[in-house]
């Protein structure tokens, strides 16, 4: 896709007044970067950087039939998700594919469920064939996305949103900034405490404003945001999630809740429970790769004879660690931590082994937690 | 002593049959933060157009190519060590390789110091 086909988000001047580098992603302009995506990435990990992901979908699930409705299409035990608290979540095919991720808030008497940029439209076309006639999905095309992600994030936004340091990691509430309406969770896709802030789009300037002011904070771009979420062992759909790999294969069994384990009720269970019982056939890892050089999104794991048995779906080079690491597909005979591995890419062989996920350890703001 | 610049955004800076390669501070900028590089042993043969190396930045994989035929007489070792004098050198300390030329003629279809700035600005 070129430039000119790519829409612009309601930052879009903002990020380009900042210096940033605009690429198209998801059907939009983004920015890609500002100063580096080390220097950025490092930032985040020491302090606090702000993200503008207002290319993610911002739905609305009410009416009464919604939880029962969500229930059927993902594996979340959103019956004893309390209000105001939110869960990760999948949203799945009858064969257990995967449609998207998501995360899903019981906020009053709806759910807010934010998805992925590139596949909304296909995930509420999904919805709306699949949930009762009764339930209302409503699309917050006005609404933007701010995350505040890094140690320092709770410094920065606690002084313009006092009460927001209260909160504990996976929860949410109704705040304001700069008396601006703003829904905020302590949450994020970097792997360090930090928040989501969704305001409507016509304000959100003056938020990202706000924040950018702080001396904590600075902005980063998709660049930095791809290589914390890699550190930080989250997987990225349409790279390391489709609707070709199941919730087991992926290893988010966490995601899969006790209860609807044991009722089932939801697309995609009957393959789901067969995993669990019998083991995937492939799962996803962690791998560290040996030397300097990135292997990256497509490269292919090998066996002895050099034939693919799997793949490589993210990788790149760790910031923190200074060192390549990837997350691929791998034979569930190959899937044990300390196992050896062969990675094929552009002619060239790739020892690798795997190791633990997260690469970087989150540091999650739980509540009880020193 | 002459440089000359590559449309893939390459100088090679030219002393008689002898000559050192690198990317430009535009192609570093564009690439980003570079994090590997992989340089052609001395005594390989390349050609011009032909893949002599590769470079690796945080986002992505680029080859770097040759912008005259010959033998390569020397990798940057430094570089190889240090990726990130791509960056912070580009057009100094973080040179690619040395070559000696095969055929100096070949030198005649690349731009100067000016013709690249213009060919930099319409990108």
């Amino acid at each position: 896709m070129s430039d000119a086909e790519a829409k612009s988000l309601p930052l879009d001047a903002w990020h380009r007044a900042r210096g940033a580098r605009m690429v198209p992603f998801a059907g939009y302009a983004m920015p890609i970067q500002y100063e580096g995506i080390i220097a950025e990435h490092k930032w985040t990990r020491e302090s606090a950087g702000l993200f503008d992901v207002s290319h993610m979908g911002q739905l609305i699930v009410a009416g009464p039939e919604a939880q029962k409705g969500l229930e059927s299409l993902l594996p979340a035990d959103l019956a004893i998700l309390k209000d105001g608290r939110l869960r990760y979540s999948l949203l799945l095919a009858e064969d257990a594919g995967i449609v998207d991720d998501l995360m899903a808030t019981r906020r009053g008497d709806h759910f807010y469920v934010v998805v992925n940029g590139a596949t909304k439209e296909g995930d509420i076309d999904y919805l709306r064939a699949r949930l009762p006639r009764s339930v209302v999905i409503d699309h917050m095309k006005e609404q933007a996305l701010l995350a505040l992600q890094g140690p320092k994030a709770v410094d920065a936004l606690a002084r313009l949103a006092p009460g927001v340091e209260a909160l504990g990691f996976m929860t949410g509430g109704a705040f304001q900034i700069g008396g601006i309406a703003a829904w905020i969770s302590r949450s994020g896709y970097t792997g360090e405490d930090g928040f989501e802030i969704s305001v409507p789009g016509a304000k959100v300037a003056e938020v990202a404003e706000l924040l950018a002011a702080q001396p904590e904070v600075k902005p980063i771009g998709l660049g930095a945001r791809d290589s914390l979420r890699l550190e930080a062992g989250l997987p990225l759909y349409g790279h390391d999630l489709d609707t070709e790999t199941t919730p087991v294969e992926a290893d988010l069994t966490f995601a899969i809740s006790k209860r609807r384990r044991g009722e089932g009720g939801f697309a995609g269970w009957h393959r789901i429970a067969r995993e669990l019982e019998e083991g995937p056939i492939r799962r996803r890892v962690g791998l560290a790769v040996e030397g300097r050089q990135p292997v990256r999104e497509g490269a292919m794991v090998v066996d002895a004879e050099g034939n693919e048995v799997g793949k490589v779906t993210s990788g790149g080079f760790s910031p923190i660690l200074e060192a390549p690491i990837a997350m691929a597909y791998v034979p569930a005979a190959s899937a044990d931590v300390g196992t050896s591995v062969t990675l094929a890419q552009r002619g060239k062989l790739f020892q690798a082994k795997v190791v633990p996920m997260p690469f970087v350890p989150h540091r999650y703001h739980r509540k009880g937690a020193a | 002593m002459t440089v000359y610049y590559t449309k893939e955004h390459e100088w090679i800076r030219v002393e008689g049959d002898e000559a050192t390669v690198g990317i430009t501070d535009f192609a570093q900028g564009q690439l980003g933060d570079v994090v590997f590089v992989e340089l052609p042993e001395a005594g390989r043969q390349v050609s011009r157009g032909g893949e002599a190396a590769v470079v690796e930045s945080v986002k992505a994989a680029s080859d770097v190519y040759a912008p005259v035929s010959g033998e390569v007489t020397e990798p940057n070792q430094a570089l190889a060590d240090d990726p990130a004098l791509a960056n912070s050198d580009p057009e100094g300390g973080g040179w690619f390789f040395k070559l000696r030329l095969s055929d100096t003629s070949e030198l005649d279809g690349l731009m100067d110091a000016e013709a690249y700035k213009s060919f930099c600005d319409s990108q």
